[in-house]
């Protein structure tokens, strides 16, 4: 069957790939269906200094290689596709690509990873580009001497913040809890910078602009006040979530909807695995997705061949 | 030069011959960021799907994409990448930041049908 392959692997991320690298190594016939761009949120990241082995790369050029390197194997990729329709319960399982196009399996590898955590305030989709960034490296620039807000009180945030310094005239962090999530580092570089002030137990509710952002509305979590704040420019990071939506009743989640896997990387579906940044776990790394895609690798490689094995034998029976 | 499959725009003459040689033209100006990167993937993607556009891209840092950066169009941009979309020579779309393939096959199929 032209569409029938050993293995499906859903997501093109650091996990899915490298799964898809070490399947197709191993001569099993594999798939990688992917929704978005190739890379996951390893393009997100401008440079990456941390990944053994390889002095700073970017965050594209190390998911190029990747694809590179699973294509070289063998595994085909298809992605900016949409998966319609899952059914995994079954030996066979079933992924419906674009309402159209069946492709079955042995096994699957679910690696959706994560996406960027929306405020989801009044607004928010429609100032997206025009005062509305989740990426400081890509529009800072464009906030040169403006007064800006930053949502969040993370790493990630404070991080932001500072760096933001650069550009900006005057920063407001804006975080929900009454002390930041951040490592005491970040909290005390952005705490020592002049240009940033703090806004705690606060969240933005509705963004308002004409042609571009102009102003926020700001809750105080406690008191439920409302104030508004004259602003050029949001930058939000306030963490990531799961594309697990397509997966609930489908695979075991968790209550922030998560995957659960086993040591081994098994969902609760026989034939079915997880890897990256997906899964129920605590730290995402890329290194971490790598060695989950390893790990989900040789598990779904194990269990084809005893699938195969079986097969064989049942018929041999026969 | 952006490291992408598309057509290169890199001065201002090309950017006005690729207009009044293509009825439908796609420009995404931008830079190697996150961003930019799945917008141009989608348009490599589109490019054998859509025969009836031209896709290209410019990088937003060269003097000569002021004729992007500098659009009526684009006045209130403040996120990578500004992309737009021309039919016969005129802006008849442009969006700033990220994009997904559904909202860019929504706007080719609304403004340039196949």
């Amino acid at each position: 069957m032209e569409n029938h392959f050993d293995a499906i692997i859903i997501g093109a991320g650091a996990a899915g790939l490298t799964a898809g690298i070490y399947l197709s190594r191993a001569k099993v016939n594999t798939l990688i269906l992917n929704e978005g761009a190739v890379g996951g949120q390893m393009v997100l990241t401008h440079e990456i200094a941390n990944y053994p082995g390889v002095e700073n790369v970017s965050g594209y050029t190390l998911a190029r290689t990747m694809k590179t390197q699973a294509q070289k194997f063998g595994c085909k990729i298809k992605s900016n596709i949409k998966i319609t329709s899952l059914e995994l319960n079954d030996e066979i399982k079933k992924v419906v690509v674009n309402d159209k196009d069946v492709y079955t399996s042995n096994a699957v590898i679910i690696a959706t990873g994560g996406k960027s955590r929306m405020i989801g305030a009044i607004g928010e989709e429609e100032f997206k580009g025009k005062g509305i960034s989740y990426c400081a490296t890509c529009d800072g620039d464009f906030f040169q001497d403006k007064e800006i807000i930053v949502v969040g009180g993370g790493n990630s945030a404070l991080e932001e913040a500072v760096s933001l310094t650069k550009y900006a005239s005057k920063i407001t962090v804006v975080h929900q809890f009454d002390r930041f999530q951040a490592l005491e580092h970040y909290v005390k570089e952005a705490k020592k910078n002049e240009k940033i002030s703090f806004i705690m137990e606060s969240k933005i509710v509705e963004f308002i602009g004409n042609e571009k952002l102009e102003e926020v509305k700001i809750q105080n979590q406690r008191t439920g006040e409302i104030s508004k704040m004259k602003i050029d420019g949001v930058f939000v990071f306030i963490g990531y979530v799961p594309n697990t939506e397509s997966l609930q009743g489908i695979v075991e989640l968790n209550q922030w909807n998560e995957i659960i896997v086993d040591k081994d990387m098994r969902t609760n579906l026989p034939g079915v695995f997880a890897a990256g940044d997906s899964i129920q776990k605590r730290y995402r790394q890329v290194t971490t997705a790598v060695a989950d895609g390893t790990i989900a690798a040789l598990t779904a490689a194990e269990y084809i061949n005893n699938l195969k094995k079986e097969i064989a034998e049942q018929e041999f029976a026969q | 030069m952006l490291n992408t499959n598309l057509t290169h725009i890199t001065s201002e003459s090309e950017h006005s011959e690729l207009l009044k040689n293509n009825e439908n033209v796609m420009i995404c100006c931008g830079r190697m960021g996150p961003m930019c990167i799945p917008v141009y993937e989608v348009m490599e993607e589109l490019e054998g799907e859509y025969k009836n556009i031209k896709f290209a891209d410019m990088e937003f840092d060269s003097p000569d994409a002021r004729v992007i950066r500098n659009l009526p169009e684009a006045r209130s941009f403040q996120g990578l990448p500004f992309t737009i979309y021309y039919k016969n020579g005129k802006v008849v779309k442009a969006t700033s930041s990220i994009q997904s393939r559904d909202q860019i096959t929504a706007i080719l199929d609304e403004h340039f049908s196949k």
